[in-house]
């Protein structure tokens, strides 16, 4: 197997170890569209980490925290939610994909940032992927109890002494990372699709949170397993590819439940 | 928090004096003064809007609210919510409910659902149960964190008549085995009447206070509800008149008899009035 494949392979595994149970999250708590927003705006932040010189997980992780925390934010002083989600991503997509015309000196491959090119992944990135997304599933593990609770009724963890809104913003800070981990191997345009289908697939075949985190991840696995033989064999983006395969397993499951 | 000596009195378990509660800029209560002490049943009674809700969240510290608060130290709360907003995409057992946010184990869970009666339905999902099983659940795992205090915000909105009946049977019976104080909401002074040593009757203050049938009788009771002087007849009018397709002949027998509760030809009752009161909430 070729070296570029193995890492490719590696980093895939280790972005779907997060984005299973955090995915899990944005599907119970109806936040796909937050998850969305947050990964276009994060074309932003490239822009501004190819500006200043700064390494572009840097960049998106800024931006993708400011992001969400002014959502947040907005939606709790009563702006509806889809609006303001809508205007900041847009927004902050359309001036990140102007800014970066702008970057002079650096080429740059803007379809790489969009779509992702999980096939050049580099060691050091390899790296940056495991330790986010390790960091992430310690994160949710800790907050684990606290965090289905809040989900299911926010009413309840208050009369148990938790705080919800602490609580969501440990998942929003939780899904900044995975977005500015995720950039790099399957892009802004995808990142959601990675968080909300496999746990849509696996929601069909739970019976508990747990389990649905856990199969999350393991349909999310097989997605780039999958997706990273098509992308091989028929030369096809591998980004697109995953993503493409994570679809046919929630078609898949939805046709056998029938 | 400031010590308040004129509050101090050991036997209470939740005070509250002087409460104000603003939401929105609109005063939702204003000058609530309230008490429950161990083992007693109180019941607050109020129309829609009334800040029946806000009173729990606010007794409870869910919302912020001036006045002064105290809760006997160390206080063990069980809450029981109105709702629980369960859409289905969250796969979530019985079982594994009872164990958010303190794990618990088995041959306690089983405990705590043949108490509600319950018994064995630990594996079924939270949203294939009925609205009165899931309250039964919510219940037991209010239990489980042995409260001197339990909560409930209207219990019994999503039930039907002979639900609401057994429900509050259950609640008195806890209360007899635990000793536990039963703060709880209701808009329905005749399905409580039976299971409260005190009501309250609220509209953003207090109006009247005392036994169910003290209250019943109150001038600011019937006026609260719009009951005139019709006396027990009107009681139930203001329950039912809102649901009359095809089961007149229940409202009319329920109306003469205050003494039958769950009879045929009440079944739909209950979701009716939790579907009408979607529209008004609190405000």
């Amino acid at each position: 197997m070729p070296d570029f494949l193995l890492r490719a392979g590696l980093a895939g595994f280790g972005l779907v170890l997060a984005t299973g149970p955090l995915g899990s999250f944005v599907l119970w708590r109806r936040m796909a569209y937050f998850g969305d927003a947050t990964a276009h705006a994060s074309i932003l932040g490239v822009a501004l980490a190819l500006a200043l010189g700064l390494p572009v997980g840097l960049g998106t992780l800024a931006v993708a925290l400011v992001m969400a925390v002014t959502v947040a934010g907005l939606s709790a002083r009563g702006w509806a939610v889809d609006t303001t989600l809508g205007v900041l991503a847009h927004g902050a997509l359309a001036i990140g994909l102007v800014a970066i015309s702008f970057v002079k000196g650096v080429h740059v491959s803007l379809e790489a940032y969009l779509f992702g090119d999980i096939l050049a992944v580099t060691t050091q990135d390899l790296a940056a992927v495991w330790g986010g997304s390790l960091a992430v599933l310690a994160l949710v593990a800790w907050r684990w109890q606290a965090l289905v609770l809040t989900t299911l009724d926010p009413d309840l963890a208050r009369a148990s002494g938790l705080n919800p809104d602490r609580e969501r913003l440990w998942l929003t800070l939780a899904l900044a990372v995975v977005i500015a981990v995720a950039i790099k191997l399957v892009g802004a345009l995808l990142i959601a699709a990675l968080l909300i289908i496999p746990a849509a697939t696996a929601r069909a075949l739970s019976r508990s949170p747990e389990q649905m985190a856990a199969l999350a991840s393991g349909i999310g696995a097989l997605a780039v397993v999958a997706g990273l033989t098509l992308s091989l064999q028929a030369d096809t983006p591998a980004g697109p590819s995953i993503a493409a395969m994570a679809a046919a397993l929630f078609a898949l499951a939805a046709l056998r439940r029938r | 928090m400031a010590e308040a000596p004129d509050l101090l009195q050991p036997l209470h378990l939740l005070q509250a004096k002087g409460l104000r509660v603003t939401l929105g800029g609109t005063e939702v209560l204003s000058g609530v003064d309230f008490a429950i002490h161990a083992g007693e049943i109180v019941t607050v009674l109020g129309p829609n809007g009334s800040g029946k809700s806000t009173l729990m969240r606010a007794l409870l510290g869910m919302i912020p609210a001036e006045g002064a608060i105290r809760r006997a130290p160390g206080l063990r709360v069980g809450y029981v919510p109105q709702r629980l907003a369960i859409d289905g995409s969250l796969p979530i057992t019985a079982r594994r409910f009872l164990s958010l946010p303190v794990r618990v184990a088995d041959a306690e869970a089983e405990a705590a659902l043949a108490r509600v009666g319950m018994a064995g339905m630990g594996d079924r999902p939270l949203s294939g149960l009925s609205g009165g099983q899931l309250q039964r659940v919510m219940l037991a795992r209010a239990l489980l964190g042995r409260p001197q205090l339990l909560v409930l915000d209207e219990p019994t909105s999503g039930l039907d008549q002979p639900g609401e009946a057994g429900f509050y049977r259950l609640i008195e019976e806890v209360r007899g085995q635990t000793g536990a104080a039963v703060l709880m909401v209701s808009h329905d002074l005749h399905v409580v009447m039976a299971a409260s040593d005190r009501v309250i009757c609220l509209n953003r203050h207090i109006c009247c206070e005392g036994t169910p049938r003290v209250v019943s009788a109150a001038p600011e009771y019937r006026a609260l509800f719009g009951l005139g002087t019709q006396g027990a007849l009107a009681l139930y009018q203001h329950r039912h008149d809102h649901s009359h397709d095809g089961h007149d002949h229940g409202h009319a027998h329920a109306a003469e008899t205050p003494g039958a509760l769950g009879e045929a030809g009440h079944h739909d009752h209950g979701h009716r009035h939790g579907a009408l009161k979607e529209g008004t909430g609190h405000a």
